[in-house]
């Protein structure tokens, strides 16, 4: 995979003449590319690959590899990329268990790594780091999002979401801007793949409308089960269970839901327009959040680059920083932390002809940040 | 909390012990006939679920996807017997888990070249959709229940094939003496693929028919590999009766575990405190449950001749 | 040449080459090979563990994952509570250095293992395999929702912890130190083999009722190979968790014991070199064939399965002739 990568972009090289720069610029890529969450891989690698491409920089060169979903496999490619292939960058990484993995001593080894998806609290308040740039968002932002959102229809809501960190931030995300009443709180196990007890439990409690994070198959298996379950109750949740990756295997059940993200491929921009019918073009599929914020990745990634070598990591870092380029997501800018200032929209699931996809329908926040930069001191 | 709500968590916590148990038939089948662990069951019961959502795509039929399942679960543990399970018999269970923890890694990565990477749809049939009434208020999902329906119907069959046809004479003389039966003159290795198509087949049915209810993706037999395997420990390898018993044990100590355990800690401690312990607890549950069954009955509960 | 002195050269072979690699590594300034042969030697030390029980006693554990993990636990908590100036529950002072980590790891898993050993052994052949199991799942769920040291996210080790006249931040000394670790367990496992304990071990999985009749019980002997086989793993553990700088429940989980046990049945079982063959061939393969293409699983799957078909007594019993125990 890597060298077929390494060829094709070079062959590009060869072919787009005259723009030639100084140093050609190695980016690590970690991402899962087997096993049950390889969609989110695939579609982050896919849209990576795609930016650089279109760009027309040869000066770029990616190394791609399989971390299998697994923290101790992803340390170790890390390692390699560091030590072995001397990367300037590195990005990739879906997970935040193996972000967690990843990430720490990579930036202690004055590596920059941008994040695509993964926003665990920890690098985001007390552990930021100048070499950890979060191209996504907070992990608590999509749940935030919700809460204050639910406050305009709601006054009962029965929440849940699996019993490790990334549900528990989830929860408190969503109390954080939730005025209401919580009709019943629940953790579910990792991995879980029978919610009849949770739903009756909702059925149960009087609520008057659902909030779930549950990622991957725990999300759709939910969501099919739920539907079937005839409890009616109005459903909201972060994009991850109605991201264009999940939404065909979820079917019809999740018409209607209300779920929220910083990106839908129907937001109004040029970049965003370009970048639809780029993915759509290329690899004949929608794109999905992961790839709209690995598409952003690589063109902040571009942006530095036009304005500093990488070799001189302090302008370069400052370039990244200045956020120069045209997010499909709109206006992007980086806080003080590094995560990103911006807008979080809110959802709706929609069938456009055959096709299950997402619409916008409200803005939950504006030029919205997270609630940790004040425990970062950097 | 209403006693309409008890008797739901109950027939919830029975309804998921039989889908183990249909996970769980082939496996101990298996294990019972040949004496073989078999770590790719989880894939098969993929390959199960994947055949039903690819037809029922290309159909519209769940029932004709459901027949494919079956078929092509039985041809790939049929295949999968002939070329290298035969091998592993005479071979003490190291080799064999070392086998079949490579079939795992060939099927699912295999699965994915063929499927791609992103999770299938696959739903319940429109004839299964709906609820029924329960007394006392309350009502269930029909699905459900016709899930319980198939797992009493293969529990039954098993039993009477075992006790009352003669491939069952054969597999339970297998089972006990495998020279006398070859001097007899029945072909055991015939016999014992047949046996493994069988036990494939019911990990395709099962894939199938709780992949309408779950996630179609690669990856899914993994966890129900190892509740499976928890379940026949629980009920004795080899032992259908002790499977089912297993299964709706361990089915109904999870749901009430998941539904009590953080309402009884909230009698001591926070609410929200409670959920997180609670949750926690629950997690853990069925394997606590399972070591305090084998620390009393090494063997399981109804330990079978093997 | 006999069988026994191929084996020997095989195995001297092996260990040159796991020698020599990290040198020729650093003095061509590729130190990323010092760090996947320090990978090989911890995965081979645990294995090494797992094999006094499997190996030597035919204690097929399908759990040890369990001490593996728990060990990372115990550098990870260690490196995060002196990091943060913080004492250890129950008051112990936390220290960065590892000769104590690595005593307070074996300490804890030969605890753990002692009523999980006890509980175990009442059972045999495949209840043995997935009781064991389920003891490391209890442990796994356990890790994935307790809150004080991250969860499914896991611990970070900020600084690699400290040995006394070492830089272990430097991947050649590490290296030095977790083959010197290794190479002090492989001499364990010969003490054990060699010794009245040893025959009595691998008697009690050859013929229980002949020990029993001379007046042994299986149970105790057994239940000390299975402590010392979960402290051995445990201490891999720990060095496992610095050389990653991390740890999480992933080490716990039943893939970790089963990589466990492949590499020893892939290296060849209760041969002393064994394990060490296995990690060998094992996490080159995965480095590899990772590097080549994105379905390396698939490839991984069809060469273990090529090698329990065909090599039987593993890689070594491939090289090397067949096993002279058992």
């Amino acid at each position: 995979m890597r060298r077929i990568l390494t060829a094709s972009l070079l062959a590009l090289s060869l072919t787009a003449a005259g723009v030639a720069q100084a140093d050609p610029v190695k980016i690590g890529v970690i991402t899962t590319l087997s096993g049950g969450g390889a969609g989110l891989g695939v579609d982050t690698r896919d849209a990576l690959v795609l930016a650089f491409k279109k760009s027309g920089n040869t000066d770029v060169e990616l190394v791609i590899e399989d971390d299998a979903q697994k923290p101790e496999l992803a340390v170790q490619i890390a390692e390699k990329m560091i030590q072995s292939d001397k990367v300037d960058l590195m990005t990739g990484i879906i997970w935040s268990n193996l972000a967690m993995a990843v990430v720490p001593n990579t930036v202690a080894q004055d590596v920059i790594y941008l994040s695509p998806n993964a926003g665990p609290s920890v690098l985001a308040g007390a552990n930021c780091h100048k070499n950890y740039f979060n191209v996504a968002y907070q992990n608590d932002n999509f749940h935030e999002a919700m809460g204050q959102y639910a406050n305009q229809d709601y006054k009962k809501t029965f929440i849940l979401a699996p019993n490790y960190p990334a549900g528990k931030d989830s929860l408190t995300g969503f109390k954080r801007y939730y005025k209401g009443e919580l009709a019943g709180e629940l953790y579910t196990q990792v991995g879980q793949t029978d919610y009849a007890a949770e739903i009756a439990q909702i059925r149960a409690s009087g609520a008057d409308s659902v909030f779930f994070f549950l990622p991957g198959g725990m999300g759709i298996a939910f969501m099919k089960q739920y539907a079937q379950s005839g409890v009616g109750l109005p459903v909201l949740g972060p994009s991850f269970s109605f991201s264009q990756d999940v939404l065909p295997a979820v079917g019809d059940a999740a018409l209607g839901v209300k779920n929220s993200a910083s990106w839908s491929k129907d937001l109004d921009n040029e970049a965003n327009k370009e970048f639809v019918e780029a993915f759509q073009a290329e690899y004949g599929r929608l794109p999905s959040i992961y790839a709209a914020q690995s598409w952003d990745t690589a063109n902040l990634i571009l942006s530095a680059l036009a304005k500093a070598s990488v070799k001189d990591k302090d302008a370069f870092r400052a370039a990244l920083k200045e956020a120069d380029f045209k997010s499909v997501r709109g206006e992007f800018t980086f806080n003080a932390n590094q995560h990103p200032i911006q807008n979080i929209y809110v959802r709706e699931v929609v069938k456009e002809g055959d096709v299950l996809t997402n619409k916008i329908i409200g803005t939950a926040f504006e030029k919205h940040g997270d609630a940790y930069v004040g425990q970062c001191k950097m | 909390m209403s006693a309409a709500l008890l008797i739901e968590q109950l027939l919830n916590g029975l309804q998921l012990g039989v889908m183990l148990f249909l996970i769980a038939a082939g496996l101990t089948l298996i294990f019972g006939v040949m004496g073989l662990i078999n770590l790719a069951h989880g894939s098969l019961y993929m390959i199960g679920a994947f055949a039903c959502a690819a037809v029922a795509a290309a159909t519209g039929s769940f029932w004709l996807g459901l027949a494919a399942s079956l078929a092509a679960a039985a041809a790939a543990g049929a295949l999968m017997e002939v070329a290298i399970i035969r091998r592993l018999y005479e071979r003490d269970h190291l080799d064999q888990v070392l086998a079949t923890f490579a079939l795992i890694l060939i099927l699912s990565e295999g699965t994915r070249w063929l499927f791609g990477s992103f999770p299938l749809y696959l739903d319940i049939p429109p004839l299964l959709q709906g609820a029924v009434p329960l007394p006392g208020g309350g009502q269930y999902q029909l699905y459900r229940l016709a899930i319980i329906g198939v797992g009493i119907v293969v529990a039954v069959g098993l039993y009477l094939l075992i006790s009352r046809t003669r491939l069952g004479m054969r597999i339970r003389a297998g089972e006990s003496d495998r020279e006398m039966i070859a001097a007899l003159g029945v072909d055991i290795r015939t016999l014992y693929t047949v046996v493994f198509a069988l036990g494939a087949a019911l990990a395709g049915l099962a894939g199938a028919m709780v992949g309408a209810l779950q996630s179609v993706q690669v990856g899914m037999g993994e966890p129900a590999l190892i509740l499976a395997f928890v379940v026949i420990v629980i009920g004795g390898i080899g032992s259908i009766k002790g499977a089912l018993v297993g299964a709706i044990l361990v089915g109904v100590v999870d749901t009430m575990g998941r539904f009590l355990l953080p309402k009884l800690l909230a009698l001591t401690m926070p609410v929200s405190q409670a959920n997180l312990v609670g949750a926690a607890l629950a997690s853990m549950l069925i394997y606590i449950v399972m070591a305090l069954i084998l620390a009393l009955r090494p063997r399981g509960l109804f330990a079978g001749q093997a | 040449m006999t069988a026994l002195s191929r084996e020997t050269l095989v195995s001297s072979l092996l260990v040159v080459m796991l020698v020599a690699i990290p040198l020729a590594a650093t003095m061509a300034g590729e130190p990323f090979y010092v760090t996947l042969a320090t990978r090989i030697a911890i995965l081979a030390l645990a294995a090494v563990g797992l094999n006094i029980a499997l190996g030597l006693g035919g204690l097929v554990s399908f759990g040890h994952a369990a001490f593996f993990g728990l060990g990372g636990y115990v550098a990870g908590i260690f490196a995060t509570h002196a990091f943060n100036g913080e004492p250890l529950p129950f008051g112990f002072a936390a220290t960065t250095s590892m000769p104590v980590i690595w005593l307070s790891a074996m300490a804890l898993c030969g605890l753990v293992a002692l009523p999980i050993g006890a509980i175990s052994l009442r059972t045999s052949g495949v209840y043995f395999i997935m009781i064991t199991l389920a003891f490391a799942q209890m442990i796994y769920y356990f890790a994935v929702s307790w809150p004080s040291y991250g969860g499914e996210d896991g611990l970070s080790i900020y600084v690699r912890n400290s040995f006394p006249g070492l830089n272990t931040a430097q991947p050649l000394p590490y290296f030095l130190l977790c083959l010197g670790v290794l190479i002090a367990g492989l001499v364990l496992f010969q003490l054990i083999k060699g010794s009245r304990f040893g025959t009595a071990l691998e008697a009690s999985r050859q013929n229980p009722t002949r020990l029993a009749a001379v007046g042994i019980a299986p149970f105790g002997i057994r239940l000390v190979a299975f402590v010392v086989s979960a402290m051995v793993t445990g201490l891999a553990g720990a060095l496992f968790a610095d050389l990653n700088r991390f740890v999480s429940p992933s080490m716990l989980s039943w893939h970790m014991s089963g990589e466990l046990i492949v590499l020893i049945i892939l290296g060849g079982k209760g041969r002393l070199f064994g394990p060490l063959a296995g990690a060998m061939v094992y996490v080159l393969f995965e480095y590899a064939l990772g590097g080549i293409t994105e379905r390396w699983q698939f490839f991984l799957g069809l060469i273990l399965l090529g090698v329990v078909l065909f090599a039987r007594g593993g890689l070594l019993g491939l090289l090397a002739g067949k096993a002279h125990h058992g």
